[in-house]
C-alpha cells in the first residue's frame, strides 16, 4: 500500500475526481437510465402508475444529473488529452451509438411530457425514452469494458496496420465489453427500482418496485460473476487488479456486504438503507474498476501520469473545480431537497397536466 | 466525399443545429423571468400564463440543446482527436468553467418547472434568474474556445511542439470579449425578434387578444435593445478580425488586392480564379474607415497570401453578406419599434411594424448561422489559426460519411419535431 500512495501526484488526484464525477453520474445519472429501463417493463395492475411516478420522479432532475457525464468528459480531454484523443479514435463507434441514445433518450421525454396530450403520439415518445433508456447504458458499460480489456491500447497501437474491424470493432464489440454493458444495465435498474420505491407513496406501487429491486439484485449479482469469469481472458488486467491484487480482499468484503446488506433491507423493507448500501456497492464496483487499472488510464500502455496535461493545466483546473464545488454543491442539494420524497405531488406547470391550456383571456 | 469533408459536415451540422437551441436557451429565460416579474409587480394573470408558456417552451428547447451540446463535446474527440490532443490542456479552463455554468443552469431550470408551489415566490423568481445568468455564462465561456481557434494565445510553440501553456492567457485572446459579446447580443436580439415576430404575426389576424399583446412587448423589451446595439458589436468583432486575422477580413469582404482607400463591397460574387469580386456595390474607401477606422487604411488582400492559406472565400463573403443584411433589417426594425413606443403609441395596432416584425421571425437565426459560417470557414485551412490544419486534427477512423448522414437524418427529425411542437403551442393561445 505504501507503494500505492507514494505513486499518488497531481495528475492521480485529478483522475480520482474524474472517477468521482463518474460515480455521481452512476447513482444520479444511472438511476434515470434505470427508470426508462422500468417505464419499458412496466406492467400489471399497476402500469401506468409506475410510469407516471418514473416520469415524476426524473423529470425536475434527469438534466442536472446528466451534466455530471459533461464533467468527466472536460475532466478528460482537459487534464489526459492523450487518453481523450485515443478514445475518440479507437471508439468511435459505441460512442457515437451511445450519444444517439442520450439525443433519443432526451428529447423523447421532454417530447413526451410537453408535446401532444394525445395517448397514442405519448405512447411513441414513452417507447423511445424507455428504448433508449435501455440501450445506452449497455454502451456505456461497453465503453468502459473495452477500455478495461486492453483491447483500446492494442487497437490503437495498430491504427493503418490492421483491418478496420480489428482497430475500430474488435476491441469493444467482445464477451468482455458487452457483459461490462449488461452489468452496468442491470446495476442502473437496480438503484432505479429501489429510489423508486422510496419515492413512491402507494403501499402496492413500492411493492412493484421493490420486487423488481429485488430481480435486478440477483441480475446484477449473475451478471457481475459473468463479467468476472469473462475477464479471466478477455481483461487479465482487470480480473487480477480484483483477484489477485493483496487489497482486493478489502474491496470484495465491502462489495459483499454492501450487497447483501442492500438485499436483506430491501427484504425487510427498509428503504433508505437500501439505497445507501445499492449505492455503496455500485459505487464500490466502479472503484474496484478504476483502481483495478492503476495507475494506467489506458490499459496497458498509457498511464495516468503519461496522459497527463501539463502542471499548470492540472492546477488550474483544480481551482476550477474547487469553485465550481462551492456553488454546485448547495445548488443540488437545494434542487434534491425541493423534489426529495415528493415526486407523488411534483406536477410540472406548463407541463403536460397544464390547467391553462384553454382558450385565453382576452 | 472525402472523410476531412464529411467531418467538417457532420460538424457543422452539429454546431448549427446546436446553437439555435443554444440562443434560445440563453435568452428565453431571460423572458420568462421578465414575464413573472411584471405578474408578481402588477398582478395581471396573464402574464403569469405567458411566464409558464415560454417556461415551457424553454424546457423543450434546452433539453434539446443540452443533448446536442452533449454530442458536440465528444465530437471534439470524435472527428478531431488531433486538434483536441494539442488544445485540451489550454481550452479545457473555459469549458470547465462552461461545464459548471451549465450546471447550474439545469439544476435552477429544474427547480424554476417544477418548483412553482414549492419555493417562496422570491425564491422561485431568483431561480429564474440564475437560469438566465448561467445560460449567458456559459455562452461566454464556450465563445472564448473558438476565440482561441482564431487568435491562439498562451502557447509557445518550437520546432513545432509545445514548450509551454498558459490557460488563462488563452482564455484571454483578443477574440474572446467581441466574439462573446457579439454572441451574447445575437441571442438575445434572434430569440426576442422571433418571439416578438410570432406574437405579431398572430396579432394582425387578432389585434385585441391581450395575451399576444403583452407578449410582443416582453419580447420585444429583450430583442429590440439587442438588435440595435449589434451592429456596433460588430463593429468591435471585424475590426479584431481585421487585426488578428486579415486573410479572414479579405474573404469575408472579397478583397483581393492590396490597396489604400479600400470600398466597402456590398453583395458580390467573389472569383477566387480570377482573383476578384463581381457584381458587388462598392462604397469608396468604406471598407477602410470600417475596419481601421481611417478612410486611407491599407486592407492587405487575399493575394497578400500565400494561395494555400486562403479560405473559401465565395462561401464566407456570401455569408457575411447575409448577416449583415439581415442584421441591419433587424436594427432598423427595431428603431422603428422604439420609436413607435417613444411616441406613446400602441404597437399592437401599427399594423406595418407588426407585419416588419412578423417577417423578420426567422432572420436572427438565419444571420446566426451565417455568422458562424464566416467565424469556422473563414478560418480554413485551419482549426487553430496558424497552428494545426483542419487537415491534420482530423480522426483517421475511415467512413466518416457514415455518422455524418446519421446525424444528419436525426437533426433533421428532430428539428422537424421540435417546430412541430412550438407551433402546436402557438396554436394552442390563438
Amino acid at each position: 500500500m505504501s507503494g500505492f500512495f507514494a505513486s499518488i501526484g497531481l495528475a492521480e488526484v485529478v483522475a480520482g475526481i474524474m472517477v468521482l464525477a463518474l460515480n455521481a453520474y452512476v447513482l444520479m445519472g444511472g438511476a434515470d437510465y434505470g427508470g426508462g429501463l422500468w417505464d419499458l417493463l412496466a406492467g400489471g395492475p399497476r402500469r401506468d402508475q409506475q410510469r407516471e411516478l418514473i416520469t415524476r420522479s426524473i423529470a425536475p432532475i434527469w438534466e442536472a444529473n446528466h451534466v455530471w457525464l459533461i464533467v468527466v468528459v472536460v475532466m478528460l480531454f482537459t487534464a489526459f488529452p492523450v487518453a481523450f484523443s485515443t478514445l475518440g479514435i479507437i471508439l468511435h463507434i459505441p460512442i457515437t451509438l451511445m450519444l444517439i441514445g442520450i439525443v433519443l433518450r432526451g428529447s423523447a421525454f421532454v417530447f413526451r411530457s410537453y408535446g401532444s396530450r394525445a395517448a397514442s403520439p405519448r405512447r411513441r415518445w414513452g417507447i423511445a425514452f424507455a428504448g433508449a433508456s435501455g440501450v445506452t447504458p449497455v454502451l456505456l458499460g461497453m465503453i468502459v469494458g473495452a477500455i478495461a480489456s486492453g483491447d483500446v491500447a492494442t487497437a490503437a497501437s495498430r491504427i493503418g496496420a490492421a483491418s478496420f474491424r480489428q482497430v475500430f470493432i474488435s476491441p469493444w464489440l467482445a464477451p468482455f465489453p458487452i457483459a461490462v454493458g449488461l452489468l452496468a444495465l442491470a446495476l442502473f435498474a437496480y438503484l432505479a427500482a429501489i429510489y423508486l420505491a422510496l419515492e413512491a407513496k402507494d403501499d402496492a406501487l413500492r411493492e412493484d418496485f421493490r420486487r423488481r429491486a429485488l430481480a435486478s439484485a440477483g441480475a446484477v449479482a449473475v451478471v457481475a460473476a459473468v463479467a468476472l469469469f469473462v475477464s479471466r481472458t478477455a481483461a487479465p488486467r482487470v480480473t487480477f487488479g480484483l483477484v489477485s491484487a493483496r487489497w482486493s480482499w478489502v474491496l470484495h468484503l465491502c462489495t459483499a456486504t454492501t450487497a447483501v446488506t442492500a438485499f436483506v433491507a430491501l427484504l425487510r423493507r427498509n428503504y433508505r438503507l437500501a439505497r445507501l448500501a445499492a449505492a455503496a456497492q455500485a459505487s464500490l464496483i466502479l472503484w474496484g474498476w478504476a483502481v483495478s487499472q492503476f495507475p494506467f488510464i489506458i490499459p496497458m500502455t498509457l498511464s495516468i501520469r503519461q496522459a497527463s496535461a501539463p502542471e499548470v493545466t492540472l492546477v488550474l483546473l483544480l481551482v476550477g473545480l474547487a469553485g465550481g464545488a462551492l456553488i454546485l454543491i448547495p445548488s443540488l442539494r437545494y434542487l434534491l431537497r425541493t423534489f426529495a420524497g415528493r415526486a407523488a405531488e411534483t406536477r410540472a406547470e406548463g407541463g403536460a397536466e397544464e390547467e391553462d391550456g384553454g382558450p385565453p383571456t382576452r | 466525399m472525402s472523410d476531412l469533408f464529411a467531418a467538417r459536415t457532420q460538424m457543422a451540422l452539429s454546431l448549427g443545429f446546436h446553437i439555435v437551441f443554444a440562443e434560445i436557451g440563453i435568452a428565453m429565460p431571460l423572458m420568462m423571468v421578465l414575464a413573472e416579474w411584471t405578474w408578481r409587480r402588477t398582478g395581471d394573470d396573464v402574464y403569469l400564463r405567458l411566464a409558464k408558456r415560454w417556461a415551457k417552451g424553454s424546457a423543450i428547447l434546452f433539453a434539446v440543446g443540452a443533448v446536442s451540446g452533449t454530442v458536440l463535446s465528444f465530437e471534439l474527440g470524435l472527428l478531431w482527436p488531433r486538434f483536441m490532443q494539442f488544445a485540451g490542456p489550454i481550452i479545457g479552463l473555459p469549458f470547465s468553467l462552461e461545464g459548471f455554468a451549465f450546471f447550474t443552469e439545469a439544476i435552477f431550470l429544474g427547480i424554476y418547472l417544477y418548483g412553482w408551489d414549492r419555493i417562496s415566490p422570491r425564491a422561485h423568481l431568483t431561480a429564474g434568474l440564475l437560469v438566465a445568468a448561467s445560460g449567458a455564462a456559459s455562452a461566454v465561456f464556450v465563445v472564448m474556445v473558438n476565440a482561441w481557434m482564431n487568435t491562439p494565445t498562451g502557447v509557445s510553440m518550437s520546432g513545432g511542439r509545445v514548450v509551454r501553456i498558459d490557460p488563462i492567457a488563452g482564455m484571454l485572446n483578443p477574440s474572446s470579449f467581441p466574439q462573446g459579446l457579439h454572441m451574447l447580443l445575437a441571442a438575445y436580439a434572434a430569440t426576442g425578434l422571433a418571439v416578438a415576430g410570432i406574437h405579431a404575426a398572430i396579432l394582425l389576424r387578432k389585434p385585441d387578444a391581450r395575451f399576444h399583446r403583452r407578449a410582443l412587448v416582453l419580447a420585444l423589451v429583450v430583442g429590440v435593445p439587442a438588435a440595435i446595439l449589434q451592429p456596433i458589436s460588430g463593429d468591435v468583432a471585424a475590426r479584431a478580425v481585421a487585426i488578428w486575422q486579415p486573410v479572414k477580413l479579405a474573404a469575408l469582404e472579397g478583397q483581393f488586392d492590396t490597396e489604400r482607400g479600400a470600398p466597402l463591397r456590398v453583395g458580390g460574387w467573389p472569383d477566387a480564379g480570377a482573383a476578384r469580386t463581381r457584381f458587388a456595390i462598392e462604397i469608396p474607401r468604406g471598407l477602410s474607415l470600417l475596419a481601421f477606422h481611417d478612410p486611407d487604411a491599407e486592407v492587405r488582400g487575399l493575394t497578400a497570401f500565400a494561395r494555400e492559406n486562403w479560405p473559401p472565400v465565395r462561401p464566407v463573403h456570401v455569408a457575411f453578406q447575409i448577416m449583415v443584411g439581415l442584421g441591419t433589417i433587424m436594427a432598423v426594425v427595431s428603431l422603428w419599434a422604439v420609436v413607435v413606443a417613444a411616441r406613446k403609441r400602441d404597437l399592437a395596432t401599427q399594423r406595418w411594424l407588426l407585419r416588419a416584425l412578423a417577417v423578420v421571425t426567422p432572420f436572427g437565426f438565419i444571420a446566426t448561422e451565417a455568422g458562424w459560417t464566416v467565424t469556422e470557414v473563414g478560418r480554413q485551412p485551419w482549426t487553430v489559426q496558424g497552428i494545426l490544419r483542419t487537415a491534420d486534427a482530423v480522426t483517421p477512423m475511415p467512413g466518416l460519411v457514415v455518422p455524418m448522414l446519421t446525424f444528419a437524418l436525426l437533426y433533421l427529425g428532430l428539428g422537424a419535431i421540435v417546430v412541430a411542437l412550438i407551433l402546436g403551442m402557438v396554436r394552442e393561445t390563438m
